[in-house]
């Protein structure tokens, strides 16, 4: 066991956590948008937004994240029309690529959560909001969705910690994340014991804290 | 479609053994996977505190931890570790392990802490009264175990375990940073030498969706064989 090895990268390695803390948050934030998005087409009549928000979430939930990274890192870049377009900008880096690939990835994930949380919403609850006339817009936004957050709170608290451990797969598209900085130290100290020690120390530090937040709000939001 | 030719004018053929590669790296996997949730398991639910602890340990930090850092830690410490055992039996060359052993190991210590965490709610979610009953009818602990136990784990497990399948085939795409040539390895040397990586890595992607729709039609009949009776 070398200590003064695991020492001396703690600091570079809780360095590299504010890469991956970043990817994290940022995917989290568009993943819920598109979750959120994709989930109202999935309960809609309309057969057409039905079945395209149903293939959306089967094909991204269906292929391994690293494909759907490489596609849209290496595989975007060989489309003429994109890359004399304005969108260049964004998808010739690698950062934004991982966080384009990991919102969409987590959005279909999310988007199946939303849709089972606001299937099983209490009928009586819409009803009764109906019975005191209260226009479709709020019951809505002020009985449907805040039940379906509650709801679906477990699940998502799992989905962020497989999101977290999803932004490793950053450092497979040239990003020092926590992952990258620890394979870096690993392949030039062949020390991977102490090196794995730290960085899942620090993970593992960072699951510890999403569940106990997330079962706070659990414990907060119950009813 | 000239690309995807069979023989040495196209990837095809290439393709086709790296996606049976998958399939055997998955399925090595889950069963290694197997292994440690049929040491876990019982672990997890034993009553002495020290057990208890080393079962979820080995949970706790498996989920807790990308599936790549435990590759690489296997990757690049798999070698050594089976060299100090050797060097304690006597054995001082050098030995390297296979790339297929580290990762179907690598995955399957993954698939088996979710295994471990399946089989342990089923187990739990049993009637406390078939423990009791057949302790009353005085079964012993085999009999108790594979003719009571086992048929009613299997059956709460079976659903949650084809999760625990697609995870595992997913994950396997993961292995090909260690070099062995699975779909996604195949696909990256492809896509580097024909410089048309958006066509490869779809193709890629079409591959794992094929896989994890067929294997989910397999399972399905599975779970109709095990719900029979209820």
């Amino acid at each position: 066991m070398d200590l003064e090895l695991m020492a001396s990268s703690f600091p570079k390695l809780l360095n590299a956590t504010l890469v991956t803390l970043k990817l994290l948050s940022l995917s989290l934030i568009f993943g819920l948008i598109f979750g959120l998005f994709f989930a109202i087409l999935r309960l809609n009549k309309n057969i057409f937004l039905n079945r395209f928000s149903y293939f959306y979430s089967y094909i991204f939930r269906g292929t391994p994240l690293l494909v759907q990274i490489f596609i849209i890192y290496f595989g975007l870049g060989q489309i003429e029309f994109l890359r004399s377009s304005f969108l260049w900008i964004i998808l010739k880096e690698p950062y934004w690529c991982a966080i384009i690939a990991f919102s969409l990835n987590t959005g279909a994930y999310t988007s199946e959560i939303l849709r089972s949380a606001f299937e099983t919403i209490n009928k009586g609850f819409i009803e009764a909001g109906d019975s005191l006339g209260i226009s479709k817009k709020i019951i809505f936004y002020k009985i449907q969705i805040p039940i379906a957050i509650r709801q679906s709170l477990p699940a998502y608290g799992n989905e962020i910690i497989l999101m977290l451990k999803g932004t490793s797969l950053a450092s497979t598209v040239t990003l020092m994340d926590l992952t990258g900085v620890a394979k870096y130290i690993i392949s030039t100290t062949f020390k991977p014991i102490e090196v794995f020690i730290v960085a899942g120390g620090i993970y593992l530090f960072m699951t510890f804290i999403i569940h106990n937040f997330i079962r706070y709000l659990e414990k907060k939001y119950s009813y | 479609m000239d690309l995807l030719a069979f023989g040495n004018t196209g990837w095809g053929d290439e393709l086709f053994f790296a996606t049976l590669m998958t399939i055997a790296v998955s399925i090595t996997a889950m069963i290694i996977g197997f292994c440690f949730a049929l040491i876990f398991t019982p672990l997890k639910l034993s009553k002495n505190k020290l057990l208890n602890f080393i079962g979820n340990s080995y949970t706790t930090i498996i989920r807790g931890v990308p599936e790549l850092l435990v590759i690489y830690l296997l990757f690049f410490g798999g070698s050594g570790a089976v060299m100090y055992v050797a060097s304690i039996f006597g054995y001082n060359k050098y030995i390297e392990i296979n790339a297929f052993i580290t990762g179907s190991f690598a995955i399957g210590i993954i698939s088996g802490a979710y295994s471990t965490e399946v089989f342990r709610g089923a187990i739990q979610s049993i009637d406390k009264g078939q423990f009791e009953a057949s302790k009353v009818l005085g079964l012993k602990k085999p009999v108790h175990f594979f003719k009571v136990i086992m048929p009613q784990m299997l059956r709460l497990a079976v659903p949650n375990l084809s999760n625990v399948w697609q995870i595992t085939l997913k994950d396997t795409s993961l292995i090909s940073v260690t070099g062995l040539v699975e779909i996604m390895r195949q696909s990256y040397i492809a896509a580097g030498s024909t410089r048309d990586p958006l066509f490869f890595y779809s193709f890629a992607a079409v591959l794992y969706l094929l896989l994890t729709f067929l294997s989910m039609k397999l399972i399905n009949k599975l779970e109709i064989k095990y719900r029979r009776g209820y």
